[in-house]
């Protein structure tokens, strides 16, 4: 067991884990985190992801200990995230993603959701206006059981629309 | 572990003062299942659950003019919590803001049963209806003696009681009962508004759940944790062997976690878990002890199941005659007579089956994400040695479960492992626990024979489908308690859908033959996967028909018009048609030798209610193999559709995971063992592979709600297989449609 200091959602937490302790564990069980979420364990699904420095990251598979000094960021982070990068003086409600699952109805069950919306911000972030294919390449190690695939791309068609109207 | 912010502001939830994160409390006196932190108004029960016959165990009016449903059935993803509260708030004169659903709990919901069958809005609506008519009666009784006018001088809006020709008369339905029981009998006399006076059924409320969804405030099962928990975790071998099999440990060696001091090793018989305090300790140990089983090369492996079917000694039931099968074959202008071939495919929830159980000396509350609650609660009772009675069950959603995964299993998990070591336990299974220990959808073989006279009328059908029954003991409490595996060959879905295999056209002849396996020996966990067996019936079935067609030289969709007389077949068949701009022609009169081709293809299909068509595009690499679905349609009618929202969604999702289920889906086995354990091994559709979809409701406001959450899948991968044809002139009659068998296929002639 070792003692870290890691920072998530902008926040230092000391806590005690062993190194190799995969991150999820600790963001859901010492920070009660309800974003990252158990789907395989494997990085293969996706329900997992946060972001560490702004990079879509599997946090099932990552050691805690490996994080260092890197900000991470889930889901309840995500607004806050947005706000920083956009250099919005207070942050949203939601994120644009986010808000475009709901506006687009998006979801079934909405497990798969946490990784679908980080994915999706982190892919914004990078091209703001993705077309479909680039939308598919980057979603493709993100799994949907309930097949809700083509609804995803539309809300993120649609927060692509709405994020020039608010960024600086 | 332990933590501590050292930040300067805490977090704004302080989950760590409680001892871990998001507490919430067991409480067998009613304080924990509230979704909204509901008030509870005391309820008369019956011996072992709430009296069905009591208005109080369906409904709730608060003292804020809101309402509380208490569902029997419960939230999948579906939407249908928000849609049985649409109805609860038309009957009552709600605002759908003014009403609020419970979480699902054995001591406080109505039994209506499983959460199955897309049964949610088809029988739970009208006892939500009829319910919230009575309770709108009662409170209108109420307003007439308190507003001192007759009951049809009164009107409602939004909950407030007014008189007719004096509107500044008003009481609240809050005024009247705020948070006090009815305390009437439930009789299911009082009349119900007409459906010509609807303002919300039928309209697309958005669903109430979606926004703490995406926000990450909802609560799944996964989420739950509670002061002073283990995790647990179940130690199986990888892949389970044959039912009847179960799994026989030889030995353990608790040496082998001696590493984790905190880990608890827990066996009964031939149940073993693992439990920790700190959850990545009960992982680590649950994937390092040792245990040696015992080898059982009991199963056929997945590549010869099917002969392992035809060889065994099976049941044979005609479930329907009609005509003279034989003598019309003989007579028709073209037969065919072919055999078809559908996989184990699993359940797949997203997210493994989780469960949270406290267990004391005589009694146990279980949270667990159940699509039957009570059901559950039964088979925990006997498991723990308890009365169904001090078991309690609560409904925590999970990821989409569609049909019986692994949710009762790790219930009774987490129910073992707390009654062993008198604490609460958190079980949640892994990945390969949820893929390698499923109740899978069964493998299916058929026998179809079909002849058409040479105006293109079908003149004879004839099915004979293999298939086993469903696995009714649930692994835990196989291996816990030595139970033997039970089967349950009874019931419509476990034998030849009758609704699914010809029965949409008009055929005078036909015959239904059901060959039930004993499914015990040398098969796998069965159970109900979502529409169950339907895309196995109808890649056979629907393929059938598309060959008819083209021996008759039909084009399929007006082949199948002109073979059905019934309106509501036609309406979707009519419906997808339209939507996808069919042109009509011949199949396979387009075929090319480029190496891209493409093709389109027709189905219709239902499960036990509701009448779908879909309509798949397809591509087809001829070089690679690879089939790609690029746009399907599918249309349904499922009667007054409380939302078309939500039906459109489901419709969608259905296009999407039967595209999934016929291009990739396979359950894996060898002679000991199921080897398709994650998703490499047990691939899903892919973002990159997912068509484009156009969903069609069809609204019919003077029918019966009937089921919308499976009835679409079986049309929609049937049509891909007929696309396959109408692409490359070949049928392929074993799914799912891979690669190598697209590639055996093409290099063949057309006479397999």
């Amino acid at each position: 067991m070792a003692e870290l200091n890691i920072r998530v959602n902008e926040r230092m937490w000391k806590i005690t884990a062993a190194p190799d302790t995969p991150l999820l564990y600790v963001l859901s069980n010492e920070l009660g985190l309800q974003g990252p979420r158990f789907g395989c364990g494997l990085a293969q699904c996706g329900s997992c992801s946060v972001l560490v420095e702004g990079v879509e990251t599997r946090s099932c598979v990552t050691p805690v200990a490996s994080i260092g000094s890197k900000s991470v960021t889930t889901l309840e982070g995500l607004p806050s995230w947005y706000a920083r990068q956009k250099g919005l003086s207070k942050a949203p409600a939601l994120h644009p993603v986010q808000q475009a699952m709901i506006d687009e109805q998006a979801l079934q069950c909405g497990y798969c959701y946490n990784g679908m919306i980080i994915k999706a911000a982190e892919l914004l972030s990078k091209i703001p206006q993705p077309s479909e294919a680039q939308i598919r390449s980057a979603m493709n190690g993100h799994l949907c059981r309930c097949g809700t695939y083509p609804r995803i791309t539309k809300a993120i068609q649609r927060a692509s629309r709405m994020i020039p109207e608010v960024s600086k | 572990m332990t933590s501590v912010p050292t930040g300067t502001a805490f977090p704004r939830r302080d989950f760590l003062k409680g001892g871990g994160a998001l507490i919430i409390g067991f409480s067998l006196c009613g304080a924990a299942f509230g979704q909204e932190g509901v008030d509870l108004v005391a309820l008369a029960t019956g011996p072992d659950q709430p009296d069905l016959k009591q208005l109080d165990t369906w409904l709730a009016i608060h003292a804020d003019n809101t309402a509380t449903i208490f569902l029997g059935y419960v939230e999948l993803g579906q939407g249908s919590s928000t849609a049985l509260l649409q109805i609860a708030a038309e009957e009552l004169d709600l605002d759908i803001s003014q009403v609020k659903s419970a979480r699902l709990d054995t001591n406080r919901s109505p039994n209506q049963g499983a959460t199955a069958a897309s049964a949610a809005i088809a029988r739970g609506g009208p006892r939500v209806r009829s319910a919230a008519a009575e309770a709108r009666r009662t409170l209108l009784t109420m307003a007439s003696k308190r507003l001192n006018a007759a009951i049809d001088r009164l009107t409602v809006s939004n909950g407030i009681v007014s008189v007719v020709d004096n509107p500044k008369r008003t009481v609240a339905y809050g005024a009247l009962l705020g948070d006090k029981p009815f305390d009437v009998p439930f009789t299911g006399t009082a009349p119900l508004k007409p459906v010509s006076a609807y303002k919300i059924v039928g309209t697309r409320v958005p669903r109430k759940d979606i926004p703490d969804k995406v926000s990450g405030k909802y609560v799944y099962i996964q989420h739950v944790r509670v002061a002073g928990m283990l995790h647990g975790r179940v130690v199986r071998p990888r892949g389970q062997s044959a039912y009847a099999a179960g799994a026989k440990v030889l030995s353990v060696d608790e040496s082998s976690v001696r590493n984790i001091p905190n880990a608890r090793i827990i066996r009964r018989r031939d149940f073993i878990g693992v439990v920790a305090p700190n959850e990545w300790d009960a992982i680590r140990a649950a994937e390092q002890l040792k245990v040696t089983w015992q080898v059982m090369p009991e199963l056929p492996g997945h590549a010869d199941v099917y002969d392992q079917m035809r060889a065994a000694k099976t049941t044979d039931v005609v479930l329907k005659e009609s005509g003279d099968v034989v003598a019309a074959l003989d007579r028709a202008a073209h037969v065919v007579s072919r055999t078809y071939r559908g996989p184990y495919q699993a359940h797949a929830p997203f997210g493994p089956a989780c469960a949270l159980a406290r267990v004391t000396a005589d009694s146990a509350v279980v949270m667990c994400s159940t699509q039957n609650a009570y059901d559950t609660r039964g088979k925990l009772a006997q498991v723990l040695g308890m009365p169904a009675g001090k078991v309690r069950v609560q409904y925590y959603e999970g990821s989409g479960t569609f049909g019986r995964s692994c949710y009762d299993d790790a219930a009774q998990a987490a129910a073992i492992l707390s009654q062993e070591v008198g604490k609460p336990v958190r079980v949640q299974f892994m990945r390969w626990d949820e893929l390698g220990w499923d109740n899978y959808g069964p493998a299916h073989l058929a026998d179809v024979r079909a002849g058409v006279d040479a105006n293109g009328t079908i003149v004879a059908y004839e099915y004979r489908g293999w298939q086993h029954g469903w696995s009714t003991t649930e692994t835990s409490q196989q291996l816990a308690l030595g139970t033997p595996a039970g089967d349950s060959g009874e019931g419509a879905a476990r034998q030849l859908n009758k609704l699914n295999l010809g029965s949409m056209y008009d055929i005078p002849n036909v015959r239904l033959v059901n060959r039930q396996l004993p499914g015990i020996s040398g098969y796998l966990k069965g159970a109900n996967l979502r529409s169950p067996l339907d895309i196995s019936f109808s890649f056979a079935s629907e393929q059938t028909i598309d060959e008819l067609a083209y021996l008759a030289g039909f084009d399929p969709y007006l082949f199948r018009q002109r073979n059905t007389t019934d309106s509501r077949w036609l309406g979707v068949l009519n419906a997808v048609a339209q939507a996808a701009g069919w042109m009509p022609r011949r199949a396979a009169a387009r075929l090319s030798d480029a190496n891209v081709v493409t093709g389109r293809g027709i189905a219709v299909g239902t499960h036990l209610s509701s009448y779908a068509a879909a309509i798949a595009e397809i591509e087809v690499s001829k070089d690679t193999g690879r089939i790609v679905a690029k746009h399907l349609y599918g249309a349904l009618d499922a009667g007054l559709a409380v939302n078309p929202a939500f039906i459109e969604n489901q419709i969608s999702g259905m296009l999407v995971q039967a595209t999934s289920r016929i291009l990739k889906e396979e359950v894996t086995f060898s002679r000991t063992n199921v080897t398709s354990l994650d998703w490499n091994s047990y691939p899903v559709l892919r973002f990159e592979e997912y068509p484009e979809v156009t969903p069609i409701v069809i609204q019919r406001m003077d029918q019966k709600s009937s089921g919308a959450g499976e009835e679409a899948l079986c049309s929609a991968a049937a049509a891909i297989a007929n696309a396959f044809f109408d692409a490359t002139g070949a049928r392929l009659r074993q799914y799912p449609l891979t690669p190598n068998r697209v590639l055996a296929a093409l290099s063949q002639d057309e006479s397999n």
